[in-house]
Order: structure tokens, then sequence, then C-alpha cells
């Protein structure tokens, strides 16, 4: 026992954290001046991304993957925690921790809020009411709350912001987010031969965090609440029948479940200083939902793969234009260079949508348990006959 | 327990190579060496595109990334050199910048904040671009922008027409060519008064983000100077395609004039909507019902079709600008041919400001010696320069903006070809123009060279 953890468990927390803590350099496989470098993900805004949405998966998980309440509005509270964060690091400090705190808090009281009214149904009548206070959301945040978010423009800090706790800005410079003095911008790079790595204040704190919650949701899945929940997935009016109250337990599952949405805003803007109300349209809830499903509902570690997955592909896929594709095929001749780009062209820059909806549909289809049922397809080809491959509790999806 | 396959050894394996490989590194912090951010190092320079390629400004940001293209093309000393043959500086020789070879990369800002200063961010901490450029909304140039000051980037705005960007927004590594909303008013007032009488009643649609409320506010206020009216105004979202439900209420509102505070697609749907509800037939307050639409492109009326017949707005630059209006616009036909041959049809006010934005950088760092953003500051700042299609022009260096004239146009009634679509009424001269730069508030900051 470590932590309160069983073997099994603590050596997946430690895995994670071991390849959490070396990412800026597995994410940079190729070295620097290589036509691949294209795909290195390892620069600090991407790496931040990957943790911060793989906070925001993992506290949607929670209530997908053990209660099977499906919410499509999970974007709210991770925008509400953004603004929170902006005002705090607006007032307060430019110190990031209040930011952090406050935003947590914000979006636990919104979910109670909402939660409190959509619970009140389950099933498809529950997603519809998440996604119809997200809307509501997005619309007052977008337009009539302009005064607080700043509508369509952003909230951002500015120079003339109070700061009371910070002393007068002599600058001339708005702040940058900082935590006791270190900049969430400053990196220390190392360059071997032909690699750089950058290890970034702001990853590294947002990866602290997302440990801590990745520790957090372990002993949640692990604990009598977290077997309660599942019985509520299985058969909720079982439940019911046995004289047992469920609601206070959705409840709490559900304000979990926002609190580390608005932990995952609250960490994006202090990487970031703005808040947008597109972070709560209802795209950006659905695309919480598709991470854990392409990640593998339930599993501790799906979540996670599958922020990663889709952030890479919105980041890197992106990015690849026809000039790009040009270059590397430039080995060809010309006919025959100018088709494979033309195939290849809609999959790639602004249709990079198309090829995640591709391999979204190969998941659903082939591996509805997602990245992780992968995983354990490849573990078991490797492994020798009689080792039972889907024993293992780390990734077993609730039923 | 045999289920893991972390043996002690391996683990002592791994080690050892990484520590040999952690014991030859040279340490660097971002920069140190050079005291400004993504310094070019080796024989190229990277300059980050960043342009809507999706939602309701698309059209804009398409023919932006043509002219970006264009504009490397020229700065790498390949094609016939367009503006260069008639930009008044000449500092620059076709060898890229400072002797180094232009390279880009691109981004899509999706016309949201968010999303821009993602894509900004990995241009800046992936590829090392040492410069960004682009826009089409306001909202997106003030949020990266500011991203830019933070980083120490130079950010050369893009279409960017709000008050806000060289206004109460502004920062010191911002520079912006594109004329204001406050520009607009100035000019565009007189005209509609000159036209349809002082004794006008308004109402405004407003796309409702900064662009929307500081056009609104400057045609607001130099019509109301003149002895308009303004009945109502009302917001409309960015990302709204049906305007029916807001041009309903116009013609009952007792207004006889509708003003449309709307660009890119918004602007042609609304539009669309307006005609479709009969509002340029009608009749009110025994006036004829007449449209104004601010900020025109050509891409807007080539959106809209015949539609835009009649209907006044003013723009920075029209390509058949040179012909129409003489010698003064040098450089109008210069650009206009190379985009042309390169594309095969004229490019749009978007494509020519972001062409010019990018030499005028480029001749920044060449004439400053260096790509330093406190340099490019210090060399733009107050740089008089002509033969870039605007006439003389000045980089104002109390707000990074550029002075110059605006024209006030007006849809063709008998469009000759697809591209003849607007006819120049008058050109307002950049003296009618010039405010106060102190009257929006907003302070510069210094310049940050990052690192």
């Amino acid at each position: 026992m470590m932590l309160g953890l069983n073997r099994k468990d603590a050596s997946l927390l430690l895995i994670v954290a071991i390849l959490v803590a070396l990412a800026p350099i597995f994410l940079n496989p190729f070295p620097e001046q290589s036509g691949l470098a294209q795909f290195n993900a390892g620069y600090p805004d991407l790496m931040q991304r990957f943790v911060i949405f793989g906070i925001f998966a993992i506290g949607f998980n929670i209530l997908f993957g053990l209660t099977g309440y499906l919410s499509f509005g999970h974007a709210a509270f991770l925008g509400a925690g953004s603004y929170a964060g902006v005002w705090m690091l607006k007032l307060l400090t430019i110190n990031v921790i209040p930011a952090i705190i406050i935003s947590t808090a914000v979006a636990g009281i919104f979910a109670l809020i909402i939660g409190f009214i959509s619970l009140r149904r389950s099933g498809i009548y529950f997603s519809i009411l998440t996604l119809a206070f997200a809307q509501m959301s997005f619309a007052l945040a977008a337009s009539v709350l302009t005064p607080i978010t700043g509508g369509e423009t952003g909230l951002q800090t500015a120079l003339d912001d109070p700061r009371i706790l910070d002393g007068t800005n002599t600058t001339g410079n708005i702040p940058a987010p900082s935590i006791f003095g270190l900049q969430m911008g400053d990196s220390f790079q190392i360059s071997v031969g032909g690699w750089l790595w950058t290890f970034n204040v702001g990853y590294y704190l947002s990866a602290i965090v997302m440990l801590s919650a990745f520790y957090l949701a372990i002993r949640i899945f692990r604990s009598p609440f977290g077997i309660m929940l599942r019985a509520i997935k299985s058969n909720q009016q079982r439940l019911n029948y046995t004289g047992l109250n469920t609601k206070p337990y959705m409840l709490a599952c559900f304000v979990i479940s926002g609190m580390y949405a608005g932990l995952a805003g609250g960490l994006m803007v202090s990487m970031d200083p703005l808040a947008g109300a597109e972070r709560m349209q209802w795209t950006a809830s659905g695309e919480v939902v598709l991470m854990t499903i392409l990640g593998g509902v339930g599993t501790l570690i799906g979540p996670v793969l599958g922020a990663g997955l889709i952030k890479y592909f919105e980041n890197i896929f992106s990015k690849i234009n026809d000039n790009l594709l040009h270059k590397w095929f430039a080995f060809m001749p010309d006919g025959v260079e100018d088709f494979i780009v033309s195939i290849i062209y809609p999959f790639v820059g602004k249709g990079w949508h198309l090829t995640l909806g591709l391999i979204f549909m190969a998941v659903i289809i082939f591996l509805p348990g997602g990245l992780v049922e992968l995983g354990q397809k490849v573990a078991s080809i490797f492994k020798k006959k009689g080792s039972t491959p889907s024993n293992n509790p780390n990734t077993e999806p609730a039923e | 327990m045999t289920k893991t396959k972390l043996t002690r050894r391996s683990v002592m394996q791994t080690g050892a190579v990484a520590g040999a490989g952690l014991a030859v590194p040279t340490i660097l912090t971002a920069g140190s060496h050079s005291g400004f951010a993504n310094a070019p190092t080796g024989s190229s320079v990277t300059l980050g595109f960043n342009v809507p390629q999706s939602g309701p400004y698309a059209d804009e940001g398409a023919d932006e990334l043509r002219a970006y293209k264009l504009a490397v093309e020229h700065l790498n000393g390949e094609g016939d050199g367009g503006m260069l043959q008639t930009f008044s500086s000449k500092a620059l020789d076709g060898t890229g910048i400072l002797g180094k070879k232009v390279e880009y990369v691109t981004g899509d800002t999706q016309t949201k904040p968010d999303a821009a200063r993602a894509s900004a961010r990995s241009m800046i901490e992936k590829d090392g671009a040492i410069m960004i450029t682009g826009g089409s909304s306001s909202g997106v140039a003030v949020a990266v922008q500011a991203l830019c000051q933070e980083a120490g980037i130079i950010f050369m705005a893009g279409l960017t027409h709000s008050n806000d960007t060289t206004g109460k927004d502004k920062k010191a590594n911002g520079f912006r060519h594109f004329f204001n909303s406050y520009m607009t008013g100035a000019a565009l007032a007189p005209v509609l008064a000159d036209r349809y009488g002082s004794d006008r009643k308004a109402y405004h649609l407003t796309a409702d983000y900064n662009w929307g409320y500081t056009t609104e506010e400057a045609v607001r206020n130099s019509t109301e100077a003149l002895g308009w009216e303004t009945v109502a105004a009302v917001k409309t979202p960015l990302s709204q395609t049906d305007f029916s439900s807001y041009v309903a209420p116009v013609l009952n509102s007792g207004a006889d004039v509708l003003v449309l505070n709307h660009y890119g697609g918004n602007m042609v749907n609304s539009l669309t909507s307006a005609v479709e509800f009969g509002l340029r037939a009608a009749q009110a307050n025994g006036k004829n019902f007449e449209i104004v639409v601010p900020l025109y492109s050509r891409l807007m009326a080539k959106g809209a079709g015949k539609n835009v017949a009649g209907i006044f707005g003013t723009t920075g630059w029209h390509w058949s600008l040179e012909n129409t209006a003489g010698s003064r616009y040098a450089g109008t036909n210069a650009f206009v041919k190379s985009f042309g041959e390169k594309y095969g049809f004229p490019p749009s006010q978007a494509a020519h400001t972001c062409y010019c934005q990018t030499l005028l950088y480029a001749d920044a760092v060449q004439r400053g010696g260096s790509f330093n953003p406190c340099s490019v500051v210090e060399a733009l700042e107050g740089f008089e320069f002509d033969g870039m299609g605007n006439g003389p022009t000045l980089y104002r260096a109390e707000d990074h903006q550029c002075i110059k004239d605006v024209l006030v146009v007006r849809g063709k009634e008998n469009p000759a070809n697809d591209f003849d679509l607007l006819e120049l009424v008058d050109v307002t001269p950049a003296e009618a123009v010039t405010f106060d730069p102190a009257i929006f508030g907003g302070e510069l900051g210094s310049c940050n060279p990052g690192a």
C-alpha cells in the first residue's frame, strides 16, 4: 500500500508521473532541423493543453464513466472557472494560486445549482437539460453579461487593473501570470545534439495539479462512494427500491466533476490570461465527450489519452498546409506530387476534423473500449498464453 | 506481482543513458544569447500568418493569405517585386530580410480570440516566428496583440478596423496599417448628409464585439453632429447567419436609414435579408429608405451581388484606385499586376493591408539593422512613406496607427465584371480624418523584446 493505493494503482500513478515529468523530452522525438520536426509536440503551449484538458476529461469521466450520466454542458463549468480565474488575476493578484482556487470554487457552486435542477431527470433528459444550461451560459457570456465577460472580444488582463495584493506596476507592461515570481511562460531549454527540450514553469505547475487530480480520481474510483456511483450506473431503480436515496451521491459526483472542469479553466487562464465565450459553446462540451470516449470511458487513464490525441490533432495536423505537403513530396515527379498532395490535403490543415472523425469512427466500431482497449490488445499479443489480459482493475470499464 | 516489467535493471540502464545524455548539453534559457525572443539563428527567418480560415471572415482570410505569400515571394526576390518597385524606402533588396530568406507558417484563427491566441502561441513557441500578422476581426487582433506584447514579438495587425486596436487596447509591440472606425465616421458622414439630407432617422444593426461597438459609435457621433437622429441600435451575434428577425422590425421603427455595422459574411447575410424584406424599395417618413454599410470591401460586394448597388460605405483601398484617382496612389497598379498574374483576379483591401504590413515590417527590420522588436518599433514610429497605394502615409508614434486617405465608395449600378463592383465617390484626405490619439485612452506601454 502506498498513499492508500493498491500496487497496481500505485504503479499506474507512478508511470503517469514519470511520463508527465519527461514529456518535454519524448514529445520532441525529432531533431529541430529535420523535416519531421513538424510532428514534435514538446512545446509549452501544447504540453500545457495536454495536461489541462486531461484534468477536464478526468473530471468528466468521474461523472460519465462512473454513473453513466452524460453531461452535455461541461464546458459551462470550464468557462465559469476561466472567467473567475481572469477576474482574480485582474482584481487580486497576478499570482495564479488564488485564481486556480477561486475558479475551482466558482465552478463548484455553479455545478451545484445546475446539478440540483438537472439531476431531477436521468438519461437523455439529463443530457438535454445540461446542454440547455450550457447554451444559456454561452449566450449570457457572449452578449448579455458583456461587462463581466467581455462578450465576443473576451476577458483579458489590462494595464490599469487594480490587483490589490500586488504593488504598483511601474514596468509599463501588463504583468504576466506567475507563481511567486516565476512566470508561467518562463522556460529552461536544453539542447542535446539536434534536439531541443523545453522545460516550462507553467507546464510543470499544470502537471503537478494534473497528477494530484489523477490521484484523487483513483481514490474516488476505489472508494465506497465510487462503488455507490457504479451501482447507480448499473441499476438506479433497484437502489431506490432498497430505500436508498441516490440523489446526494449523484449531486456530489456532479459537483466534483464540475470542480475538475473549473480547475482546468483556472489553469487555462493562468497559462494564458484570456477567457472567451466560445469556451462554453456546445462544441466545447462535445469535445470532452469525444476525448473520454476516444480514450476509454470509465477507465482511469483513458480520458487523459483521449484529450492528448484530440489536442495533438487540433494543434499539429491543423498546421500542415499545402506548402509543406509540396515540400515533403518534392522528390516525386511533378504530376505524381500534385496528385498525392491533392489526395492528402483534405485530411490535414483545415480538414483535420475529417481525419479525427475517421479515427473516432474506427475506434467506436473496432475498439469500443477506446485507446485503452487498443493498449490491452497490443499488450495481450506480446504476453504469453495463460495470463488473462482483461483482469486489470486499472483499465476495467465500469459496467 | 508479476505485472510490472519495470525492473531495477531496466530502470538503471535507462537512467544511465539519460545521464550520459544530460552530461553533454549546452544549457540555454530562452533567447538569452541574443537579447530578444526567437532571434533567428540560421539562414532563414520565420513569419507567422494567423488568418481566419473558417467562420464569417473566411473569405477575407483566404485573400489575406494570398497576399502574404505574394509578399514573401517579393521579399525573397522572386516574381516582379510588386510594390517594392514603388515603395519610397529602398532598404529592401530582394534578398530576404537582413540577408535571411523569409519563410512562413500559417494558422487558423477561426475568428475566435481563444483559438487565435492558441494558434499564435504555437507559432511563437514551436515554429519560432519572429513576427505575427493577420486579423480580419478586431476581437482577434486585440487578443493576439496582447499576447505578442507579453511574448516580446512584433504584431503587424491585418484587417482590423475597431478604434480599440490602436486605441484603448494599443500595445507598444503592435502596429496597424488599416484605418479605423473613427476615420470611417469622419469620412462617411459628410457624404451621407450631402446625399440623403440632414434630417434622417437611423436604425443600427451592430456586430456584437469591439469592432461593432466602435463603428456604431463613430457613425452615430458623426452623423448626429450633422443633424441625424438615431432611433435604435441593436446588437447581433457575430456567429449569426440569419438576420431576418433583426431586419423585420426596422421598417416600423420610424427609421428611414438602416446602418449595417457588419462585415464579411455577416454583412452579406444581413444586407440580403434587408433587401428581401423590401427595404430598398420602401418609403419611410416620406423619403426613400436607404441602407448604409460603413466598412465595405469588394469581397462583401461580390457576396451580396446586385444588392449592393447604390449603397454607400468606406474602404481603405480599392484595386482601381490609381486608374481612377491618379498617380498619388502609386503602387496600386504594381500590386494589382503581380497579384493578378499569380492568382488571376484583383486583390481585396484585406489583401492590400496585409501585403503592406509585411513589407513595412521587413523594411523596418532592414532599416533598423536588427530583428529586435525594440529596434523595429523605433524604425516604424513616426515613419513616413509613400508608394504603397494609399498616397503619403504616416505611422504615428503616439498610437502606432497609420494616418492616410480614406475612400468613400458606392456599389455600382451596372458592374462591368465580377470585380468592378465599387465606384469611388470621394477621397477624404488624411488631414480630414486625423484625430487626437489621446481620445480613446489606453497606453502603449514600453516595447518588449521578450527574453
